[in-house]
Formats: C-alpha cells, structure tokens, sequence
C-alpha cells in the first residue's frame, strides 16, 4: 500500500502556565495549536467550573488570546486612524482607559477577527485577538495600516493574561491590588501594581457574562506561577477553581457572546452575526464598510438565533436545522447543554422569517430531527448588582 | 477505580459481563473519566438488534458526544432507562449501576475475542501514555 504522506507535526504552543495546569491533572486539548486545559477533573470538571463563576469566582489562564499594540509615528492621530481603518466599531469614541468590543472586517464585510479595543493612551491602543487567528491578524493590521503614520507591535508572546470571573472577582483581585477596583466600570481598566507588579494593565473584562477582571503579566514562568498562586490563595475564601475552555465556552455561549469560526468567520458578515450595535457605518470609511451597505440594502439570507431544545436531545455545532416538513434550512454554530438553565440550548443561522420566538427548528441530532424552539437571548443574562453605599461613594 | 475481573473489554472502552446467554454492556471508567460529566444517554429500545463493532448508542457529556459500540451482536433484552434521568450514575458507577443495556448474545464466541481485564489495564496504560506524550 502507498504510503500517504503525513502533514509535519508542528509543536503545540505552550502558555506559561502549562506545567501549572498539568500538575492540577487539567485534561490538555489542541486549541488552534495551543495545548490547553479544557476542564480540571481533580476540582470538580466543567460543570463545577461553570456554577463557581457564575455563583462566586474561577480563574482562567487565557495567555493564548493575542495582542497587537498600534502607536502614532511622529504624526498625532495616526494610531486612531489605523484603528479605524481596521475595526468596525467607533474608537474614536474611547476615553483613554476604556475599551469596547469590535471586529476586524474583509473588505466583503465579513470577519477576520472580533477584538476588544483598549485605549492605553493618547495615541496607543491595545486589540486583544484570538489565539487561533493571530498571526493572520497581526499579518492583516501589518498589511492595512502601512499607509498611516503608526507602529504596530505584536506583544502576543509578552503577557500572561489571566481571567479572574465571577461575582466574587473584585473582592478577590482588589486584596493583591493597591488599585482601587469599585471605581472601574465595565469595559475599562487602569493600571496598576498587582502581586507587586507594577503598572499591570487591570480590564474589567471578560469572556463568561459575569462581572471579572482580566490581568495582563509578564510572560515569563516564574512570575505566572507566582501571580497564578497568589490569585488562588487570594480566591480560597471564595472557593475558587481553576477553569479550563470547556466552561470558558458554555459560559460565552449562554450569554450569546460569539465565538470565532462558529458564530463569526470569513463567510459571514456583520448584520448576519447581529452584531449591528458594535459596527459604526456613520463613523466614516473603513475595510467593509462598501460591502456592507450593499449587503444592507440587499438584507440578510440568515440570522442569527437562540434555540432550546424542547425534544430529549443535545444540538451540537455544526447540526443541520430543518423545518417542519424536513427541509435543511440552517445549522448550528454552538450547541451544548446549559450548566446555569439545564437545559440544551444552541446558537444557529436561520432564514430571517424563522427568527420569531417560539419558531420550532428541528435540528438533526444523529438520526433523529428532534423539535427545539426560538427563545430569546442572551440566555443568561447576570443580575444586576446593586451598588453598594461605599463603591457609590468613590465614583 | 478496579476492572472487574470476570469482565471483558473492548479497545473502544465498552465493558461486556456475561451471564449465560445474555451480556450486561457499559462503558469502563477510563471511559467516563475521559468523557467528563454524563448529562446524556441515547439506547436502543428493548428488540432492537446491535451488531458487533457498529454503533448502538451515545453517551454525551458536557463538552462531547461519545459512541457506543456493540462489544457483541444480539438483541437488546434490557436498557438502562434510569439513566434518562440519572446519567452520572455512568460517572459515579460506570462498571455497576452505570449499564447501559443487556442483551442476548446472538453468537456467544465473540466474547472471547474481547480483553481480559489485565489486557485492557495494559492497554489504557499504553493509551495514557501515548496521549502525554
């Protein structure tokens, strides 16, 4: 028999805190080529790690995510500009110290990548990418901003960047920090020391729907380890675990937060997502701008919807949806069991006449078309937190 | 957690116990411990034939859906249907209260085809191995 030839083996990428996790027995999955935790058995597992962030705190070793920082050359402005250029939403609306979410577009008007937009200063701004698209976006904003007066710097490999998550995060974090964290509100972030580190850029950020905190340190092991440590002795009042990717997802999937090359990707465009309210057409010209008012014109073929299964059955990414009288007319992007509601819930692209609530989607579970319904979302939302006197005080 | 002795094992994780012509079927704990928590189980209804080496069921955790394959052919005497409702017995009690189905077998010499349970430590160890490695 021929023998086929076998694609190289590339080494999987490693965080700092990967001898961390092994030692906490995590089970370690291939994440777009990084070798990742995806649950920790020995704490509990997935399930445990969902309800410790949505009922108190958990924290995430997300050193993966990329980051790209765009400065101004010699001219004022240039860093904004470029940043405009690239992403989709309005950063010139930012305050230096706040942050918003947006997404870098192809010219067609569909996705690169999503980003959050951080501030630092005048003319200085972080974008937070995907680890399994990084290079393509560093390579992209490289290729798109070589007309403006700026310098773009991959400070992927640079930072450890952990997610502190949950109700519990700010009474956790404001123990190893001198920062005063009440006074940050959400999507902002300040800097300043933590564990002793000084100027560690502090984002009241996250991926899970949950009040938290994202930390971004030094990459080096030693020092990972040692604000990873702090951070779990800090959290044992509270009972922290540590969380791997697997609740990462269900956590994002129940708050409808997309998730790149499931509800977001190159085939698929801004007003499909929904995600309108972060794109900014008024703010002027930017890659996809054309295409998308075209496609705004022309209206969208799908949509994106929240379902719940309503027959015994689990809908899965990439299922196929069908109508009533069987027809494929959709799928699902991400579909898992909800730890929070218990029930099966899914996201999936349909035609815009099948987005009303309470549509019957039958989605194809293995043999079976099993019924599941529209419903609204987020499916989780977090109750809101009543402010209290003190924190009041310090706004 | 131990592998009962007078079990036998399949490279796909199934369990088979064998009491005359009818095989008790689960998953072993190596099985579930891979799998994560249990939230969903998928079995054949009492009549339906399996086949040996094809698929008769899923069992699906949090995070990922699992086929089940038919250590041996027959016809399905018995499921599990607590587990509807209860799937972490799977976790809890893979090689007990865990079962899945129980079955006649329809062609008894399969069984001893299957690994013993020495084999089947020998070959999860192997497993293991290979997956840190």
């Amino acid at each position: 028999m021929e023998s086929v030839t076998t694609p190289p083996i590339t080494e999987l990428r490693k965080t700092a805190l990967n001898a961390v996790h092994r030692r906490l027995g995590a089970k370690m999955v291939n994440f777009g080529g990084w070798d990742m935790p995806v649950e920790y058995p020995a704490s509990g597992g997935l399930v445990a790690e969902h309800r410790a962030v949505r009922s108190s705190v958990g924290v995430f070793d997300v050193s993966h995510m990329g980051d790209i920082r765009i400065r101004s050359g010699p001219t004022h402005g240039g860093a904004l500009a470029a940043v405009q250029h690239v992403s989709m939403n309005d950063a010139s609306k930012l305050a230096i110290g706040q942050a918003h979410y947006s997404a870098m577009l192809y010219p067609e008007g569909t996705f690169v990548d999503d980003v959050i937009v951080h501030r630092l200063g005048e003319d200085d701004y972080l974008l937070v990418i995907n680890a399994g698209t990084r290079e393509k976006d560093v390579n992209w904003v490289r290729e798109n901003t070589k007309g403006f007066d700026c310098v773009v710097q991959d400070l992927s490999d640079a930072y450890t960047q952990l997610a502190i998550q949950g109700p519990c995060a700010q009474e956790l974090l404001q123990k190893l920090t001198d920062a005063n964290l009440a006074v940050i509100k959400n999507y902002w972030f300040t800097h300043g020391a933590v564990c002793g580190l000084k100027n560690t850029l502090i984002a009241r950020t996250g991926y899970t729907g949950e009040d938290g905190f994202e930390i971004y340190v030094p990459s080096d092991a030693a020092t990972s380890e040692m604000v990873w440590n702090k951070v779990m002795e800090a959290g044992a009042e509270f009972g922290i675990i540590p969380c791997g990717l697997g609740a990462r997802n269900t956590l994002r999937l129940e708050s409808k937060m997309a998730l790149y090359g499931h509800e977001i990707s190159d085939k698929i465009n801004v007003w499909e997502a929904g995600l309108d309210r972060y794109c900014k057409m008024e703010k002027g010209d930017f890659i996809g701008h054309a295409a998308l008012e075209r496609a705004k014109v022309a209206g969208v073929t799908r949509a994106l919807v929240g379902l719940e299964m309503v027959d015994r059955g689990i809908a899965r990414d990439e299922y196929c949806c069908c109508n009533e009288s069987g027809e494929v007319i959709g799928v699902v992007t991400s579909g898992s069991p909800s730890p929070t509601l218990c029930k099966n819930i899914a996201l999936a692209y349909v035609p815009p006449t099948m987005t009303a609530l309470g549509t019957p989607i039958y989605v194809q579970i293995r043999t079976q078309k099993c019924k599941a319904q529209v419903v609204a979302t987020p499916f989780y939302k977090r109750p809101k937190k009543t402010v209290a006197p003190q924190a009041a005080a310090n706004v | 957690m131990a592998y009962p002795a007078n079990y036998r094992y399949t490279k796909e994780h199934e369990w088979v116990e064998v009491k005359g012509d009818v095989a008790a079927i689960g998953i072993t704990d190596y099985a579930q411990h891979e799998l994560g928590d249990v939230v969903f189980v998928e079995l054949p209804k009492v009549g339906a034939k399996i086949e040996a080496g094809k698929t008769f069921g899923t069992v699906e955790s949090v995070k990922a859906v699992s086929d089940i394959y038919a250590p041996a052919s027959g016809e399905v005497v018995e499921a599990n249907d607590v587990l509807h409702n209860t799937p972490e017995k799977i976790n809890t009690d893979p090689h007990g209260a865990g079962w899945l189905i129980k079955v006649r077998l329809a062609n008894p010499a399969e069984i001893s085809g299957l690994m013993d349970a020495a084999a089947y430590e020998a070959y999860i160890a192997s497993q293991s191995k290979e997956a840190s490695a």
